[in-house]
């Protein structure tokens, strides 16, 4: 491995049960996080976004899900280890912060408990000192009086601040990786981009490696070095943040950046993209995934068998589909502008 | 917090007002009258009359409800005409003999219980989980006297390790070791059939609680941290998956003076139940309107200990 690969994601595939049959949500996703990056992850919401950033560090439940593939970190594939094994790397290597920080904070458990806790087993500080790192770590999130917010209860606090919580959680033994799934969908607007900065800042201060998942692309463009596009289990585009920005090739991806139909020259027909993800269980798993959502495209112009293409250095996509694909790209002054294949 | 408590109290007042009128004006309607144990076909019409007089029968019901309820709010029931005492002292000693009897069988129905709820929901869906459930539904099934006569008959008949009625052995002085022993030997069986019996509630709602509290976020959020899986289990969901039983604790507590008819009746063990069934009977109406005022009054106050209890273990619940 090289050196500054933090994690290395290899065909990973996490299935889950519905009636006796397993469903792959993840369906072979290979990723790499570099120390002190920020890999964004993107998708609609049923993409399996979710289901691939808890399956890292194992939190599924294991009657239910099949794991296949390997997530590689220092050395060892978290796909094989044990509750226990994996408990030595949650929290204290890896950690995460959830979509909704009201529910994702135990009830009955005052604020200060719920920073300490992950100190207890993963530090051999005394309790004295795990008060102390308490309270720094809140004044760390940006919490005026720790003494009072470390004695409260989670529904005491407002979003921002349980959010901050978690942050501060999340960063308390100083993990090589955060992984952040929506940190801010279910915020107020006016605190989203406090809380994005409050993490981006950790991540300067720490040097972690963060894979953020969102489906906010406004998020994406701000802090993000590499973006993965996820559509139905898969990753089907991958670049570095500018490069995707500014040469969307996938349909997908050019869609979620500019949801503006065009008028196909050959019918005189609108051509939107329209529909939803679909279930787990009716995901098209033959050829390209996304061929149901652009029906105007001739057959021919899909793989049968899509894979990854890198178009240019560090810039993959997903079948050869978007050569056929046009879309308008809105100018800042409002006109429009054919998206350059 | 005491300030509300106060006040749900003196609440209460107004509350036991409309009970108390409505259980006079009911007991009024039942047939039968107080001398039902005093006369025979032989007595005087006349001496029924007299009788009737000097109890007060003949005035308007509001007159005969205010000397009724001025007596009973200084604690004075009247006479039971069954039993030929005070109904007071009456109840109390039957209370007694149920809190006991209760009070063990709650013990044991949370011992066997909460473990078993907490163990079935845990490994849901295991071997265990599904032996669990087979229990309890096993349980459910049988009927309170069947059990009930079953246990009578195989350990009080056949391998005579229990008495088969009575709350305490005659033989025995009052405040005397023996005495005690003995009453709490009485109560053995009763309570372990009581227990058993009422587990079935419990281990199924816990269970379903654990189940689902395994899949809450903040469960998650515990396990991310990497903390032993008996913490999260420990700190995390049985903490909450109890709450509701705690949520009903205050009933369960004040329904420890309550009684089980079935039970009572069928191992005739001198308790609330048992003298609520008998004084229904006999149309010891004394007794019954003290009676029920009494689970009017539990009941009220079950409500309002359920409410401080919740506002103890959940910090999300304030007594406002
Ligand atoms: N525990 C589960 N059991 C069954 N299906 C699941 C489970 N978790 C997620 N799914 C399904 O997997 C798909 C991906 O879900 P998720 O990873 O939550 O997507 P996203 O985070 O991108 O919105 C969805 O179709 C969802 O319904
Ligand atoms: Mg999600």
């Amino acid at each position: 491995m090289e050196t500054d690969v933090l994690l290395r994601i290899k065909d990973l595939h996490i299935g889950f049960r519905i009636n006796e049959s397993f469903y792959n949500a993840v369906d072979g996703v290979s990723l790499t996080l570099r120390k002190n990056e920020i890999l964004a992850i993107v998708g609609e919401s049923g993409c399996g976004k979710s289901t691939l950033a808890t399956s890292i560090i194992g939190l599924f439940d294991r009657s239910n899900t099949r794991i296949q593939g390997e997530i590689l970190f220092k050395n060892k594939n978290l796909a094989t280890l044990t509750e226990d094994q994996l408990n030595d790397i949650r929290g204290l290597d890896i950690s995460m912060i959830f979509q909704d920080p009201l529910s994702a904070l135990n009830p009955l458990m005052r604020i200060g408990e719920q920073i300490e806790e992950g100190l207890i087993y993963h530090t051999k500080f005394s309790s004295h000192d795990r008060k102390r790192k308490v309270l720094e770590l809140l004044k760390q999130v940006g919490i005026q009086n720790p003494n009072r917010v470390s004695r409260q209860f989670p529904h005491q606090l407002s979003g921002g601040m349980r959010q901050r919580v978690m942050i501060a959680i999340a960063i308390s033994c100083k993990p090589k990786i955060i992984i952040a799934d929506e940190p801010t969908t279910a915020l107020d607007v006016t605190i989203q981009a406090q809380i994005l900065d409050l993490l981006v800042e950790m991540q300067q201060e720490t040097g972690a490696g963060i894979i953020l998942i969102t489906h906010d692309l406004g998020i994406v463009a701000e802090v993000a070095n590499r973006v993965a596009v996820m559509y139905a289990g898969e990753i089907i585009e991958e670049a570095p943040v500018k490069e995707l920005f500014l040469y969307p090739k996938h349909p997908y991806t050019r869609s979620l950046l500019h949801s503006i139909p065009q008028m196909n020259s050959y019918t005189n027909r609108l051509n939107a993209i329209e529909g939803m993800v679909p279930s787990l269980k009716y995901l098209p798993r033959l050829g390209c995934r996304f061929s149901s959502r652009i029906p105007w495209i001739r057959k021919e112009a899909h793989e049968k068998r899509p894979a990854l293409h890198e178009i240019s250095p560090g810039h993959f996509v997903r079948c050869t589909c978007w050569k056929e694909f046009h879309f308008n790209k809105v100018k800042g002054d409002g006109t429009y502008e054919l998206y350059a294949n | 917090m005491w300030k509300t408590i106060v006040r749900r109290f003196l609440l209460m007042i107004p509350q036991l007002f409309v009970l108390s009128i409505l259980i006079f004006i009911l007991a009024k309607f039942m047939p039968g009258d107080p001398f039902t144990g005093l006369i025979t076909p032989e007595t005087d019409p006349s001496r029924i009359e007299e009788l009737t007089e000097k109890a007060g029968l003949n005035d308007p019901w509001h007159i005969q409800y205010v000397r009724w309820i001025a007596r009973a709010v200084q604690g004075d029931f009247g006479m039971s005409y069954t039993f030929k005492r005070d109904v007071a002292s009456l109840i109390g000693e039957r209370a007694l003999n149920t809190f006991w009897l209760s009070f063990l069988s709650v013990i044991l129905l949370y011992a066997i219980a909460i473990p078993l709820g907490i163990l079935a929901g845990r490994y849901h869906n295991s071997r265990l989980d599904k032996t669990v459930i087979f229990y309890s539904f096993f349980t459910y099934a049988i009927p309170t006297f069947v059990l009930s006569l079953v246990f009578l008959y195989i350990f009080g008949y056949k391998l005579e390790w229990f008495p088969t009625s009575g709350s305490v052995d005659i033989k025995y002085e009052p405040g005397t070791l023996g005495y005690i022993w003995s009453k709490g030997y009485h109560i053995i069986l009763p309570a372990i059939t009581y227990a058993i019996l009422g587990t079935t509630g419990v281990i199924q709602y816990l269970r379903s609680e654990i189940i689902d509290t395994k899949a809450m976020d903040f469960v998650r959020t515990a396990r991310s941290k990497g903390i032993p899986t008996r913490k999260v289990y420990s700190k995390h969901i049985i903490r909450n998956s109890l709450l509701p039983i705690a949520a009903f604790l205050g009933f369960t507590i004040t329904g420890l003076l309550g009684g089980s008819i079935f039970i009572e009746t069928i191992f005739g063990y001198p308790g609330m139940g048992q003298l609520f069934v008998s004084s229904i009977s006999s149309r010891d109406y004394s007794v019954i309107t003290a009676l029920v005022m009494l689970y009017g009054f539990l009941t009220l106050l079950g409500s309002l200990l359920s409410d401080i209890i919740m506002s103890i273990v959940d910090p999300r619940i304030r007594i406002e």
